[in-house]
């Protein structure tokens, strides 16, 4: 039928600049053969966010959790020092090798049948092996890594795609947004002590948009702007700035915002004994940097995506959030603070304070938008409207609280999926 | 009142307890925000450092009095969209045992505790330890420190901490 061969052509997101008017439809947030097609086409072919290298900084420390739903370990090596990423899986029958979160150690032994591996992953040893005639050939019975890992400047990423290109060709214009966060925190970071880890039922990719989301603000989090009032932050002057896109799916908003920011704008709330550190930060930035690009570290705030599913969002505070779908509609987060080494105590406890009355789920803000998310997904349910508009802002120069950042995550989506993401597929 | 003085027994903390439960569970978060000193504290550690150091450390929840008393206007407005229409909410407490008073004269109190939170047809189940920290005065007790350390080793159950724990 005509209909269907027109369906099965026209893709989920719907992007028409002529009449500035973009659209994605919702089958994209709900559909099961969507969410298999994104597992294969995305998660498994894109750089993903695996951890800081601040959280193993000795040799043999290590932390474990899942890349994109598959359990993984990252381990400093004690021979090498490098950064090995392995797949959480012994090599002879299949059970984790690594069975706790975080810790120190120099060997990895299965508990199944006692094979032991060492922090580089070699196959160190195997009980009874006499009991193998013809010989174990223990150079191919390592751990198995990750195929490719690359950090940059501490931010390990690992890609299951052998053929990916490289992570610096990957970031694109994210990359200068990371030094941005990195430098404006004087060189060195670190992730604090203590995670989030909460999920909700809602597709991922609404998550993706809200991170970056300055429409929403006013709306969803008037009690947040409340509070900030009750402790004495100056709401005059606003929001304002401007979303970019950063190429490979990557985005970004940089905005002015009312609140203080502990790399370098101080507010009244941080006291005068903060102020001193905080304008001899300042003066180190226009120092290293010069008065312009000091000014846009200090000042200027950042929501950054980096495609398809790290969210590095520096504003009162920096947070480092990926996330993964088990399932259409449902999302894992797990959300980390960065913050500089060595920082003042007053402004790491300002610092803390602000990220947890945002960012944290037990804050002022994020379960807000969790709500937000959860009821578009009971909202796409109800089924009788079939496109979300993605428009705002198409036609002028992008606004932080226009959409154009989301496009470019969307426009990126689409290519990726291909024809996964044809509307009759999806149906 | 001095240190030596202040005699507790187990059943008076008890009671002070499932009073201030009844309250939350009554969702009279202004009767409930009375029981606290104004040199309270609030705290919930993250699920993976239930040691945490709010100085150091980053917590789910970490209210002095005011950010407390702020917690209390939002979720009384209608603009705490997650908790708008409010959980209905359990609060309860076992395993209550009584250490003898610091040298402050505060008495600290530990208890098992599970608070369940029914909303929009989900049921969720936070389940921990609490740490008190209690003044004894003329009026009955008084709260400095009430810290809930959560057994859950994450939110992924929960979503959230909305609620007051």
């Amino acid at each position: 039928m005509s209909t269907a061969i027109d369906a099965a052509q026209m893709p989920i997101v719907a992007d028409d600049p002529g009449a500035q008017r973009f659209r994605v439809h919702r089958s994209a947030m709900t559909s099961p053969d969507i969410h298999r097609a994104e597992i294969e086409r995305i998660f498994a072919k894109s750089w993903l966010y695996v951890g800081h290298e601040s959280e193993i900084p000795n040799p043999g420390d290590f932390v474990r959790r899942p890349l994109a739903g598959r359990p993984i370990f990252m381990v400093r090596g004690v021979d090498s020092g490098n950064v090995n990423v392995f797949h959480n899986s012994c090599t002879h029958r299949g059970a984790l090798v690594c069975r706790q979160d975080s810790g120190t150690a120099k060997v990895f032994q299965c508990f199944y049948h006692a094979w032991s591996f060492d922090s580089e992953g070699r196959l160190k040893g195997v009980p009874d092996r006499d009991a193998y005639a013809g010989g174990l050939n223990f150079d191919e019975l390592g751990l198995k890594r990750v195929n490719r890992v690359e950090c940059y400047r501490g931010f390990v990423f690992a890609s299951f795609d052998p053929d990916i290109v490289d992570l610096l060709t990957y970031l694109a214009d994210a990359k200068d947004y990371l030094d941005l966060v990195i430098d404006g925190c004087g060189g060195s970071v670190e992730i604090v002590r203590g995670t989030n880890q909460y999920s909700f039922t809602a597709n991922w990719k609404l998550l993706v948009e809200n991170s970056i989301d300055g429409y929403h603000a006013e709306s969803t989090h008037d009690t947040y702007f409340k509070y900030l009032v009750s402790i004495g932050t100056d709401l005059r002057g606003g929001v304002s700035g401007r979303a970019i896109d950063l190429g490979n799916g990557h985005a970004v908003i940089e905005y002015s915002s009312p609140w203080g920011r502990p790399v370098a704008k101080w507010e009244p709330l941080f006291g005068d004994d903060a102020r001193t550190e905080i304008d001899r930060l300042r003066a180190d930035l226009v120092a290293y940097h010069g008065e312009d690009r000091a000014h846009t570290m200090a000042e200027v705030n950042r929501n950054m995506l980096i495609y398809p599913n790290l969210i590095i969002n520096d504003i009162m505070a920096v947070t480092v959030r990926t996330f993964y779908p088990p399932t259409p509609d449902a999302v894992d987060v797990t959300a980390w603070e960065l913050a500089p080494v060595d920082e003042l105590p007053s402004l790491r406890q300002r610092r803390l304070d602000s990220f947890l009355t945002f960012l944290g789920p037990g804050g002022f803000a994020t379960p807000d938008d969790v709500e937000a998310l959860e009821s578009c997904q009971q909202g796409f349910a109800s089924g009788g409207v079939e496109w979300n508009d993605i428009s705002r802002g198409m036609g002028r120069s992008p606004m932080a609280n226009d959409e154009e950042q989301m496009r470019a995550f969307w426009r990126r989506w689409q290519h990726q999926m291909g024809a996964a993401a044809d509307l009759a597929g999806a149906q | 009142m001095s240190a030596a003085a202040v005699t507790v027994c187990r059943q008076q903390v008890e009671d002070f307890l499932y009073a201030e439960a009844a309250l939350l569970d009554a969702w009279r978060l202004d009767d409930w925000l009375l029981l606290f000193d104004e040199d309270a504290k609030y705290e919930v550690p993250c699920n993976d450092a239930v040691d945490g150091d709010p100085a150091r450390d980053l917590m789910l929840i970490d209210d002095n009095y005011a950010r407390l008393r702020a917690r209390v206007a939002r979720l009384n407005t209608r603009r705490a969209h997650r908790e708008y229409p409010h959980s209905r909410t359990n609060h309860q407490i076992f395993n209550v045992r009584v250490a003898d008073p610091d040298v402050d004269g505060a008495i600290g109190a530990t208890a098992s505790f599970t608070v369940w939170r029914f909303r929009g047809g989900k049921t969720s189940c936070y389940v921990g330890h609490y740490r008190y920290r209690l003044r004894l005065s003329d009026n009955g007790f008084r709260i400095a420190l009430k810290r809930a350390e959560l057994d859950m080793t994450d939110l992924r159950a929960v979503s959230d901490v909305a609620i007051i724990l």
